[in-house]
């Protein structure tokens, strides 16, 4: 079973809680997903409008654990204040470590991150790195404390899917023990079944999701998609050849020529 | 007290942090603070004393990926 920081998970799933049409397709959406966490940010409180106080209802009433990001932060002091916030607003020590050091990519500031994560594994914080495949950096986390690591598929919002196959099992490789998220870029549920392939414990996604023509439909094919990427995975797929291999015996093939 | 808050100017008749957002209707409502980029939890809120010039940030749950 999927185990994150000693918490046992049922789905493999786990979903992003922006951009749907309505608060009530984002509830229906997590519903038909099955996840068992759903990701949540901060953001400015008017104390006129309350617009999180309503969105917060939403997210409790909904019963599953939330993992709140650090999402839109550039320096490690401003990714390390809004975890603290975040441990105090949602009651969680768990964060999603977000440090971006591209705009046009959004691609993790790495230098930063593992400086926060250092930061945060110090001060009792259960550290969900975001991060690219690059297995120096995933070991500088490691040994920063964190237990889990979650490289992205692809750019954030860009539904490209996996885009170094070579990095993402090579890091799954490296560390058999270590729970591995594919975090960013799944576009479609093949893309997902195919991280669960190459052996991840989990999936997370948001944008595929919630930007889908019928946002609650993808949510259950991603749902599928996973279960039947683990099942592949645990079944122990074949070896790809160059050469064509007959499935149907060749002997007892009746002489017809 | 001259204060930024949420990037917005404001003069509020609030000497700490506490009553910075009582002033501001913020009621009972689930947020987090910080004091010019330094989080303050609501246990130090009352004790937080604010200054002119301050820049407070006051953050709610909210979407996210």
């Amino acid at each position: 079973m999927l185990n994150f920081y000693g918490v046992e998970l049922g789905s493999r799933l786990l979903l992003g809680t922006a951009q749907y049409p309505s608060p009530a397709v984002l509830a229906d959406a997590a519903r038909a997903s099955g996840t068992d966490i759903l990701t949540v940010s901060l953001r400015r409180e008017s104390g006129r409008l309350r617009e999180g106080q309503d969105f917060w209802g939403l997210i409790a009433d909904l019963d599953v654990k939330v993992l709140p990001n650090t999402a839109g932060c550039h320096s490690v002091k401003e990714a390390v204040t809004t975890a603290e916030m975040a441990r105090e607003v949602f009651g969680t020590s768990w964060i999603k470590l977000e440090v971006i050091g591209d705009a046009d990519t959004l691609q993790p500031d790495v230098f930063g991150l593992v400086e926060a994560a250092r930061i945060l594994c110090a001060d009792g914080f259960e550290v969900f790195p975001y991060t690219t495949e690059d297995l120096v950096v995933a070991e500088r986390l490691l040994e920063a404390g964190c237990r889990v690591l979650m490289p992205w598929g692809a750019p954030i919002g860009t539904g490209l899917g996996l885009n170094n196959i070579y990095g993402l099992r090579s890091l799954r490789a490296h560390f058999p023990e270590t729970p591995l998220v594919v975090d960013a870029g799944i576009g479609k549920p093949s893309h997902a079944a195919a991280a669960m392939e190459l052996g991840y414990d989990a999936v997370l996604l948001n944008t595929a999701v919630a930007k889908a023509g019928d946002p609650v439909a993808m949510a259950s094919a991603f749902a599928r998609a996973i279960e039947a990427g683990r099942a592949a995975y645990l079944a122990d797929p074949i070896e790809p050849r160059d050469m064509a291999a007959p499935s149907t015996p060749v002997f007892g093939r009746a002489s017809l020529a | 007290m001259k204060l930024i808050v949420n990037g917005d100017a404001h003069d509020l008749a609030a000497s700490d942090l506490a009553q910075a957002l009582e002033v501001l209707d913020y009621g009972d409502a689930v947020v987090a603070t910080a004091l010019n980029g330094a989080f303050v939890p609501a246990r130090a809120r009352a004790a937080t004393a604010l200054n002119d010039g301050d820049r407070i940030e006051i953050v709610a749950p909210r979407q996210g990926g």
